[in-house]
């Protein structure tokens, strides 16, 4: 099928048509959104499994042990250990919830990570869906999960839930503002939201270091609100363990737990993967303009492993901001994003505007 | 509670309650099985009830049905990180009421004991007040160099936290040989830890804005409240045991009463680590002149005290730790009273607390370095 760890688009391409030789257009459809399902799924649990183990193993590392060290070659198989022990756990559901909203909520925040994963590109032509507004679409769907922690907060009729609950409310509509305009700045610069274009057009070099000082502050900004968006530390507020117990998620027990816990990391995922890729070149090479034999070399390298490099490397920022800072306050939160992130990022596309006016990033 | 009231829907405005939220028993920043009655208006904190008594044991009452040197055994259950503390005020107490002149070595040997406790406690606070505001990393950093200081405990009197030591005329055992050389290798290696301390916790930016300027104690309500050791001195309350009324090896030493006059919760924090270097440097004056001698006075096997009243106060990592003992000459006593200071700290909280918001009532409970069954004994 002319597989080519480089350029994905051949393979799809005739895997498409080997498909419609064999049967009717709708049916080709429907297997091809099952596949595309199926290994969406699959991604999501064994990464989401890998981003757990992960966590548990930088954060011993910051904190002077070795983390799960039994089940299996260093505690490799902990993940699985304790996912199945999950799946496995009795459901308990409060006497008062509201049973519908309480059973939906998991699975809202579930599907918005889904619906967030469709456009990133992974690699040239490993992309589901590319359309012409794909960074208004995640931005968009992203803020779907929100709509779960608040019926999850809700419907559990616990006080603690609810608080957490509205304050992730309050937190992550503020942050969408930060996460949309730091994008705006990049899209001035791409000068479009088609994902696959804003990667193809940092060929040459990544729009961090293409668009000065306005692209890096746009990246801290990102990295800060994308982090307030995934309800991690030091925004953690909406499961600040020490005050709300466990937040929004108190009284969901086994699997629907697992899914909260699932979307967390998934989160952190789309936030470095949207990082990734409008900051730092999405799955292109490093390049500088004149070294060609270090090009080639660095092209050496297959797209997807660039990914994924990337990407882990800015969860590893993330996670590093949590095992080392502690938890913002409510009003605190709201007052870095209304008071300096917001009036930061409007000037940064002022300067951005200019940059792209004065043609200075060419 | 029956406190709720219905939600009045009126015509202009929808009329709500006060959001009534039991923080504990079981809650994970109240460290134990304390129960806070907290109204809440949204985030803001209106009112806390504490409740106490859910591991009340009936020490106090214990105490009369067993004989003195007994009663000792039960006082490191109470303040279980101030458990060498709390062993030495009773024996204090019926050293004092026989007129028992315990050996200098006895002095220097408690003396130390003191500090390291004072230390471990210290240490074990500043981890929990890290993990209270969501710092989960201080916790290993600071049970890092505490394990140091109960393996020092163990070599000494084989328990690591309900020591015992104290017995009434001196100490159980003599000290072990390594005694001296472990305690100095660990303030050698702690001097280089505690600057780590600061790193992580204290010049961090979010913690100085989550401990800045919330929680305030004037020094007429510390007084009133009866808030005494870190927490007190915070407000300016000079209330060390150690200075007024002092006791064992502490007048032999050179320290200084960390006072401050600000009183919110970054003062108080900041005390609390400024008395670790304090500890340490009592520690290294005492460390090397351990006069020889006995470990213990030999006392009769029956202690009786004479009939009346006797209190002993000591300075122990939470505050004033006062006993209070009415003998009627028998074997054992007819009331005992301990002045906790676990107790007094507590009931400040209201106080301090109203008026903030939820999280910072966790950050101020923290550093009044609450342990439960000193409240409740």
């Amino acid at each position: 099928m002319g597989f080519n760890i480089y350029d994905f688009s051949g393979m799809t391409h005739n895997m498409h048509l080997w498909f419609l030789e064999r049967m009717s257009p709708t049916a080709t459809t429907i297997v091809e959104w099952t596949i595309i399902g199926v290994s969406y799924m699959l991604f999501v649990a064994l990464f989401g499994l890998f981003l757990v183990y992960a966590e548990r193993k930088v954060c011993a590392a910051f904190q002077q042990r070795l983390g799960p060290m039994r089940v299996g070659y260093w505690g490799l198989l902990q993940t699985i250990a304790d996912f199945i022990k999950l799946l496995m756990k009795e459901l308990i559901m409060p006497k008062s919830a509201d049973k519908f909203l309480y059973n939906l909520a998991p699975f809202i925040v579930m599907i918005a990570t889904f619906l967030a994963m469709a456009v990133l590109p992974f690699a040239k032509g490993l992309q589901t869906l590319d359309f012409d507004i794909g960074i208004f679409y995640v931005t968009a769907v992203s803020s779907v999960g929100v709509i779960g922690i608040l019926i999850a907060g809700w419907s559990s009729n616990n006080k603690y839930s609810l608080i957490g609950a509205m304050r992730s409310g309050a937190q992550i509509l503020s942050y969408e503002l930060s996460v949309s305009l730091s994008l705006v700045t990049i899209i001035i610069l791409a000068g479009s939201m088609q994902l696959s274009v804003v990667v193809e057009s940092q060929r040459d070099a990544w729009f961090i270091f293409k668009g000065h000082i306005p692209a890096l502050i746009a990246f801290v900004i990102f990295l800060i609100a994308g982090t307030a968006e995934t309800n991690r530390g030091p925004f953690d507020l909406a499961e600040a363990e020490s005050e709300l117990t466990a937040g929004f998620h108190t009284e969901y027990s086994g699997i629907k737990f697992a899914f909260f816990f699932l979307a967390e990391y998934i989160n952190m995922f789309i936030v470095a993967a949207m990082a990734t890729t409008v900051f730092l070149g999405g799955w292109m090479p490093l390049h500088f303009g004149s070294f060609e034999s270090f090009n080639v070399v660095m092209d050496f390298i297959p797209p997807l492993v660039w990914f994924f490099m990337k990407v882990l490397g800015v969860i590893f920022l993330i996670m590093w901001f949590k095992w080392t800072f502690p938890r913002l306050r409510v009003d605190q939160i709201l007052t870095l994003e209304w008071k300096y992130l917001l009036p930061i990022n409007l000037i940064n596309i002022l300067l951005m505007s200019l940059v792209v006016l004065t043609k200075f990033h060419l | 509670m029956s406190e709720t009231k219905e939600i009045i829907i009126t015509s202009d405005k929808i009329h709500t309650d006060e959001y009534l939220v039991n923080m504990g028993p079981q809650h994970p920043s109240t460290h134990g099985v304390l129960r806070l009655l907290v109204r809440l208006e949204g985030e803001m904190v209106h009112n806390i009830q504490p409740h106490v008594g859910y591991i009340h044991s009936g020490i106090e009452k214990m105490c009369e049905a067993i004989s003195y040197p007994q009663v000792i055994h039960l006082t490191d259950r109470m303040d279980y990180l101030s458990a060498h503390m709390n062993n030495e005020a009773v024996a204090l107490c019926i050293e004092n009421a026989l007129q028992v002149e315990v050996p200098e070595r006895v002095k220097y040997i408690r003396t130390i004991m003191d500090e390291l406790s004072r230390l471990a406690s210290h240490q074990l606070w500043w981890c929990v007040m890290g993990m209270d505001l969501g710092a989960l990393t201080t916790f290993f950093y600071g049970l890092r160099d505490r394990e140091h200081i109960l393996d020092i405990f163990e070599e000494t009197c084989g328990a690591r936290m309900t020591l015992n030591y104290s017995v009434p005329g001196g100490v159980m055992f003599d000290i072990h040989p390594n005694f001296q050389k472990r305690v100095k290798e660990f303030i050698k290696e702690f001097r280089k830890k505690l600057p780590e301390y600061d790193q992580l916790l204290t010049g961090n930016v979010i913690f100085q804005e989550r401990t800045n300027d919330i929680g305030y104690l004037s020094l007429e309500d510390a007084i009133a409240w009866g808030v005494t050791g870190p927490s007190g001195r915070g407000s300016g309350f000079s209330c060390d045991v150690r200075k007024h009324q002092p006791y064992s090896a502490y007048p032999l030493v050179q320290f200084e009463e960390k006072l401050a006059t600000k009183g919110d919760t970054f003062t108080r924090y900041r005390l609390r680590m400024e008395e670790m270097y304090e500890s340490l440097h009592i520690i290294e004056q005492l460390i090397d002149n351990i006069p020889e001698g006995d470990y213990a006075v030999k006392m009769k096997g029956v202690v009786k005290l004479p009939e009346g009243e006797f209190y002993q106060r000591v300075e122990t990592a939470r505050g004033e730790f006062g006993v209070y003992i009415v003998s009627d000459g028998k074997k054992n006593p007819y009331r005992v009273k301990f002045r906790s200071p676990g107790f007094s700290n507590l009931f400040a909280l209201n106080k301090m607390a109203a008026g903030h918001k939820i999280a910072d009532l966790v950050a101020i409970m923290s550093t009044l370095d609450l342990v439960i069954p000193d409240i409740d004994r």
